[in-house]
């Protein structure tokens, strides 16, 4: 069954090569931190996004705008379909018009706005920042984004071109034109603020900044004093983990089923010892062990002891 | 007291109330901009950021809930944002690019443009003599879809240039195909391939500074250049000098990475880019001039005198636009 699979006990090597893998995720995505002093000298930790990230939202953009014209292409093509053959004259032109101010200002329109980012990098969680943490301006966004042209769109007008071209020449000339704009796509993946050649013109970058809501304080949970009377830990209990178990404690706490929490209960139970209080529930149990178990590590970091996880003995 | 009550519960119930006073704030500000904000919450706004960002790194110190410290890190990254955002309202900005930026953009990339200058009328001269001697050249040029080549007569070539189609709809369709005509695109081109030293974008002026020399050339053996010049310069003054100058944004890009000077080469070519950025956008909107013109003015007016007359004020204008000194403000706000 999936609980007694999940409780069964991993061997040594097992978990020192699982803490390893930990490690090293944890040091990439500190590679991706950049941090910003504001002028009251604090320090913000920007996150880079990813150029996956980036990838996702450019693509939500353009198929956003590709609607957009469609909608507005339809809709005038029907209003002016009354009009007969002089009707299809106007609308192709406003057509030509309105397609022209959607594919040169959509992305410019967004990124001026007040939270700096287009539709696509609001879904994602990414807005634009200047890379020395100062003021985004107006000139960095419109030069970010004129030169998308020569990145993204002068691949793809190639890429036409390549497939309906007729003679062996204008092939070859395709395909050195696209190994060529192919450098400008891929150039975001080659360098560690993973900029493209627009951001390094205008002197931005892209920062994952998604919203996160202030949630209720686990430890603030079992509130009456009655229920969680008997709860008391001993020291050499609490000392088995460190803030990494805490943090994942946190996370089970938070967003995990029922099964899961029994069995994450049953293994911390079985690791300190621990005799079950009469009426105790799982989650009554995780809640004041995880609210013991922050107390004494948050003591313990007060005295300068940080104990990263559960190997982390001094 | 419980005993389980920690200092990091303590620290986050006294504080909790104004994080998410001030993370409405944001979200409101965010929403509507500084005037959805009322004078009190104005008024608010510094001391609870401040606040904010020292319940941070408190946090960061002594809190190990994960929740907490993530979320004052994503409420103070917001509010840095609008604390020192942008503040100008988009209408101010636009006034302050018309009114100061633009020009002094355009005035302080004096030399680009004078290169770029020279690169399509160098094009231009080169392909001009170079047809005159031999029209055969004019093939090298130019593609063999245009009718006003070498073979065609001067009766077809008078004709395409006073050609008059008054209705409305001929004049949108004419304007519309022109901001597709491959100018702006030239224009956005000239601006993006800059950073490669600059070269690309020479070549790219040069091109097009032959394809106008030989086109010239044809209607001169002809006897039609005064016609032609009238028809090509009621806009083309404009046209052509949006183009010079978005070439003259690019050349200041590639000469950034060329001679960074004192500075690393991605700082110079970061503060180059936001003067050429100035010159492109402006640059943009003169081809969107253009193509009004060309649309209708030259449709409507078919007198070579006003033709002309119209070419010669709007090249007075933009040259007094730009390089007429003026009075400096003071403040530079974005």
């Amino acid at each position: 069954m999936h609980v007694t699979e999940a409780v069964a006990p991993t061997s040594a090597r097992e978990q020192t090569r699982r803490r390893k893998l930990r490690q090293q995720m944890q040091a990439n995505l500190n590679k991706r931190v950049r941090t910003l002093v504001t002028p009251e000298g604090a320090a913000l930790n920007l996150r880079i996004a990813t150029a996956g990230e980036r990838a996702g939202a450019f693509l939500l953009d353009f198929t956003l705008q590709i609607i957009t014209m469609l909608v507005i292409v339809f809709g005038i093509v029907f209003l002016a379909s009354g009009f007969g053959i002089r009707g299809w004259q106007i609308a192709g032109a406003v057509i030509g018009i309105l397609i022209f101010f959607i594919r040169n200002f959509y992305f410019i329109f967004f990124e001026l706005g007040r939270r700096a980012a287009t539709p696509g990098k609001r879904v994602l969680g990414l807005r634009v920042a200047a890379r020395n943490g100062g003021r985004l301006k107006a000139n960095a966004i419109i030069a970010r984004n004129f030169m998308r042209e020569l990145e993204v769109f002068l691949p793809l007008s190639v890429l036409l071109g390549a497939m309906f071209s007729e003679n062996a020449v204008n092939g070859w000339i395709n395909l050195l034109l696209l190994l060529w704009s192919g450098i400008f796509l891929l150039f975001p993946l080659f360098n560690k603020d993973k900029l493209r050649v627009g951001d390094l013109i205008a002197g931005t970058m892209v920062i994952h900044a998604p919203k996160v809501q202030l949630l209720d304080d686990i430890a603030s949970a079992p509130a009456s004093e009655d229920l969680t009377a008997g709860y008391n830990f001993t020291p050499p209990q609490l000392d088995i983990y460190g803030i990494h178990e805490l943090h994942v404690l946190e996370d089970v706490l938070r967003q995990s089923t029922p099964e899961i929490k029994r069995n994450v209960a049953n293994r911390i139970a079985a690791k300190i010892g621990w005799t079950p209080e009469p009426g105790q529930t799982d989650i009554i149990f995780l809640e004041t062990f995880y609210a013991a178990l922050r107390k004494h590590l948050e003591r313990g970091l007060l005295f300068g002891e940080k104990k990263a996880d559960k190997y982390d003995r001094k | 007291m419980n005993d389980r009550v920690m200092k990091s519960y303590r620290f986050r119930a006294e504080r909790e109330t104004d994080w998410k006073r001030l993370d409405l704030i944001i979200k409101r500000a965010e929403k509507r901009g500084v005037d959805g904000l009322s004078d009190e919450e104005m008024a608010a706004l510094p001391g609870l950021y401040r606040q904010a960002v020292s319940s941070l790194s408190v946090a960061r110190s002594i809190s190990l809930d994960q929740n907490v410290v993530a979320y004052l890190e994503t409420l103070c990254t917001r509010a840095y944002f609008f604390v020192y955002g942008t503040r100008s309202r988009f209408w101010e900005r636009i006034a302050a690019f018309f009114a100061r930026d633009w020009s002094a953009a355009v005035r302080a990339a004096r030399g680009p443009t004078l290169l770029s200058f020279l690169c399509l009328f160098g094009g231009a001269l080169l392909a001009f003599f170079l047809v005159l001697g031999d029209s055969e050249w004019y093939w090298t040029f130019n593609g063999y879809g245009d009718s006003r080549n070498p073979n065609a007569t001067y009766d077809q070539l008078r004709a395409t240039l006073y050609e008059t189609e008054t209705g409305i709809v001929d004049m949108l369709s004419a304007f519309a195909a022109q901001l597709f005509s491959h100018n702006s695109g030239i224009a956005i081109f000239a601006f993006a391939l800059g950073f490669a030293f600059g070269m690309p974008t020479a070549v790219l002026l040069l091109y097009n500074g032959l394809s106008l020399g030989s086109f010239f050339a044809v209607f001169w053996q002809k006897g039609l250049a005064y016609e032609l010049t009238g028809w090509l310069f009621i806009h083309g003054v404009t046209e052509l000098f949006a183009v010079i100058l978005a070439g003259a944004a690019g050349f200041m890009i590639g000469g950034a990475v060329a001679f960074p000077g004192q500075r690393s080469r991605m700082e110079s070519m970061r503060q180059e880019g936001e003067t050429a950025a100035m010159v492109i956008i402006g640059a943009v909107v003169m081809l969107f001039l253009a193509a009004l013109l060309e649309g209708f003015g030259r449709q409507l007016i078919t007198s070579d005198t006003v033709r002309y007359a119209i070419a010669g004020t709007s090249l007075v204008f933009w040259l007094g636009y730009f390089y007429l000194p003026r009075r400096q403000a003071g403040d530079a706000r974005d």
